[in-house]
């Protein structure tokens, strides 16, 4: 109840904050972060404009882009005929000579329909015009697992998208990485997969007056330590590292130090952070929802094993969704993404406090 | 700038207008869930338009209905729409098979400077593809398409755009671009792939493109280019540029999902675009009975509401007056055009396939000879005294040695540099691929013997 009527008091402009002293920390959805993202973008470069499936009439179909058309007009806020593959080769296109598309899919799974202009088009023309054709947009949409919406919207690329020169893979987490990332990504010159998550939309972040100000803007490919720690590194992105967060709390209480890494880019990945991190604990736990093989906790332990590997004190735990299609029934569904419990045993299994797996088997 | 709020407050009003008619045609419940009504679905349903009243038309309502997009009239017989029409859909064109200009033709004038600058194009564009063949024949290149029969398209299309019209080619263009001004040398420096290749090396020969030129660089894909240029024709109609964008494919490329979303989005967007369809007969060995059914491909374009043409694509002059048409239409109404020229793919699809294992002989024979669109305009241009046997064999024995030497020059010079591979992946390169090129320089310096000679640090 306290967080709705909090959630009823925030606007979605930065505007109304400019009031309140520098230090109070005021509370904003990620919805509203990444709408008022986007609208100070829009309004600052008129060569932005925003185009999908119900993003202008119906304000999106997660209400991200609350207000733009009212405010922008029609020619801005498109609302597109229901092809994929259309609006973004269209957008591909736009971005070739001159205009910065920020393209909504509705999921991204439905991305996969329109694979082809992201991966052919967007990702490689800045290479094969040798420089001469850079792509600025951003593609953005939720990814990954809601909740009871089955394999076909549950689905996260962030391993995908991530393996592909050319594209840059942001996953924001917080209200201060959905306004500061997505701001990043407009007005970067490369293609920008932008992953968002459907059930951090309504989640409320304390932000700060820098985070509202509209020249804010987060590095793309740095990662934040959300929580320091000595005994253990957890890296997580998007939901993820809120429940790596909770398992540190958890953790805490038994005496274990974890350091939990809000990756924020899954490429650029920031290899010095997660190595500077694993060197200090010397044990890594990576979680993630989307499946284990070729995931990112993959990469992660990869990039761990060539640069950092005289630093283990304990094999690299990975943490990822289980490697099926989503099941709908709820009791599946729980059980094949990661839970809090999950990332709290495999951090306790690499600081050795329980029997290792095998011996219990 | 008024005069752009009023146009977007006028589209605005349409969309409305359609909009809300939709939402109440369709479903009549629509006002259970109105703001008003239901205070809980307020923010869902807070929609700009939604208020705009529903208006029923009385008077018509028994014989026509007032659907979204306008009035549909009422009729007693059952009538199934015919899966084609009686007649094809004619095809125009300026210059009969001889070159003599058809009496009562509707064409562009076209001036001497134009006509002669058209066919030395034409002359340079047939020279050039049959001597870059040759060399990848001899193994000097790995691959090759050429545009032998479709010379008209590429030359007199190119010729009646302007400069600032942005091309998306598919791969049979390189006359469009021939024309603009990429030289023969630069032509031979990307098919050599050497370090003045302004590609840097990075694509298979005949994968052209030229920024400075507004010409898109060649995607290896089908028809991704469709959806490309209708991007593009929406950026410059944004920026209110007196310019539109013009895409080619082929009758293959027209099945693509790329080719229906463009022109569906195309429309839907007023976005000024040419559509220039080579229905050349053959997609690889895929001849158009196998493509589709429909009566080729300009019937397409009215069922997604685009203007359209077919053009015979061997008539230069023909090709020249329609695209120029197009352009003007394009322009200044801010809408696509569809032109569908009928040509004939006289060459192989490119060098790796054998077009005699797969087609007749002497179908491709009738069309080099009978149907040459090159050997058309010559007749015409020398009817108006515009050209001669001497002009003819000065043109062609120029270019032949010059083409030659071309081709020696771009194959003497030596290949990209090692650091284009790492350029451009990103607008500025990561951190881990500048690493990986330091290795890889540190790498080639201390084990020259293992790495190939010919390449500079």
């Amino acid at each position: 109840m306290l967080g709705v009527i909090r959630h009823k008091t925030v606007r979605p402009t930065f505007s109304a904050f400019r009031h309140f002293s520098s230090s109070t920390k005021q509370q904003m959805t990620v919805r509203d972060a990444l709408n008022s993202a986007l609208d100070e973008e829009m309004s600052a470069d008129p060569k932005v404009f925003l185009m999908g499936e119900e993003v202008g009439e119906y304000q999106g179909a997660y209400k991200i882009s609350k207000g733009l058309l009212e405010k922008y007009g029609p020619e801005r806020v498109l609302d597109t005929p229901i092809t994929e593959a259309g609006f973004t080769g269209i957008g591909v296109g736009a971005a070739y000579y001159g205009l910065k598309p920020v393209v909504e899919f509705m999921t991204f799974n439905f991305s996969m329909q329109a694979i082809d202009h992201i991966i052919n088009s967007a990702a490689k023309s800045n290479y094969m015009s040798a420089g001469q054709i850079s792509v600025p947009i951003v593609f953005r949409g939720p990814n990954g697992a809601a909740a009871g919406v089955g394999a076909q919207h549950s689905h996260c690329y962030a391993s995908w998208y991530g393996s592909c020169p050319g594209l840059k893979v942001l996953a924001p987490y917080s209200s201060e990485d959905a306004r500061g990332l997505l701001k990043a990504a407009i007005r970067d010159p490369d293609p920008v997969i932008f992953l968002e998550n459907e059930l951090l939309y309504g989640e409320s972040f304390p932000v700060s007056a820098e985070v509202l100000d509209s020249s804010f803007c987060l590095p793309i490919g740095k990662a934040k330590i959300e929580r320091e720690g000595k005994d253990v590194t957890i890296t997580a992105f998007s939901k993820m590292v809120g429940y790596a967060l909770k398992a540190a709390e958890i953790l805490a209480k038994e005496g274990i130090s974890a350091e939990v890494i809000n990756l924020r880019s899954i490429r650029p990945l920031d290899r010095s952070t997660i190595n500077a991190s694993v060197r200090k604990t010397n044990r890594l736990v990576t979680v993630e929802e989307g499946f284990p093989q070729h995931g990112v906790g993959a990469e992660i332990c990869t990039s761990v094993i060539e640069e950092s590997f005289g630093y283990l004190d304990a094999p690299v735990e990975r943490i990822a969704g289980a490697d099926v299609p989503m099941p709908y029934a709820a009791n599946l569904e729980r059980l094949a993404v990661p839970q809090i419990e999950d990332i709290v045993r495999a951090a306790k299994r690499a600081c050795h406090r329980s029997v290792p797996m095998a011996a219990t088997a | 700038m008024s005069l752009a709020f009023d146009m977007m407050r006028k589209s605005s009003t349409i969309l409305t207008h359609l909009k809300s008619k939709k939402i109440n045609f369709f479903s009549p419940s629509t006002a259970l869930l109105s703001p008003q009504r239901n205070p809980i679905l307020t923010n869902r349903f807070n929609s700009t338009t939604a208020h705009i009243p529903f208006t029923s038309n009385p008077i018509h309502d028994q014989h026509v209905i007032d659907f979204p997009g306008g009035n549909v009239k009422f009729i007693p017989e059952m009538r199934f729409i015919p899966e084609s029409s009686q007649d094809r859909i004619p095809c125009y064109r300026v210059l009969d098979h001889n070159g003599e200009q058809i009496f009562g033709t509707d064409f562009v004038q076209v001036s001497e400077d134009v006509a002669v600058k058209m066919y030395s194009n034409m002359v340079t564009l047939q020279t050039m593809d049959n001597i870059f063949y040759e060399a990848q024949r001899q193994g000097r290149i790995s691959f090759y398409v050429t545009t032998v029969g479709e010379e008209a398209i590429n030359i007199a299309s190119a010729a009646a755009l302007s400069m600032d019209d942005v091309i998306f080619p598919q791969y049979r263009e390189q006359g469009a671009l021939l024309w603009r001004g990429f030289t023969l040398q630069e032509f031979a420096n990307q098919c050599f792939s050497n370090k003045f290749d302004n590609g840097k090396g990075r694509q298979m020969p005949a994968h052209y493109g030229s920024n400075k030129l507004n010409y898109m660089t060649v995607a290896s894909t089908v028809a991704t280019q469709i959806p490309h240029a209708v991007g593009a024709a929406y950026s410059l109609k944004m920026d209110k540029k007196d310019a539109c964008a013009v895409t080619y494919f082929g009758d293959g490329g027209s099945s693509e999902g790329d080719f229906h979303a463009g022109l569906n989005f195309a429309a839907v967007m007023e976005a000024p675009v040419i559509f220039i369809c080579r229905n050349n007969g053959w997609a690889i060995s895929t001849p158009t009975s196998d493509q589709f059914r429909s009566d080729g491909i300009v019937v397409k374009g009215q069922a997604y509401g685009v203007r359209s043409i077919r053009v015979d694509g061997n008539d230069a002059l023909a090709i020249y007056s329609a695209v120029q048409a197009a352009r003007q239409m394009a322009v200044s109404e801010e809408r696509p055009i569809l032109i569908e020229a009928l040509t004939y793919r006289v060459g192989h699809h490119s060098t790796s396939d054998d077009s005699t294992k797969y087609r007749p002989a002497n179908e491709i024979e009738w069309w080099r000879l009978a149907r040459d669109p090159v050997a058309r305009l010559r007749k015409w241009i020398e009817r108006n005294g515009w050209w001669n046997d001497m002009a003819e064999s000065e043109l062609r024995n120029n270019l032949r040695h010059q083409l030659l030497r071309t081709i020696q020059v771009a194959e003497s010079v030596e290949k990209p540099p090692l650091a284009d591979m790492f350029s451009d992946v990103y607008d500025v390169p990561p951190s881990n691929l500048c690493e990986q090129m330091k290795w890889l320089k540190e790498t080639v310096k201390k084990h020259p013997r293992e790495y190939p000679t010919n390449i500079s640090m």
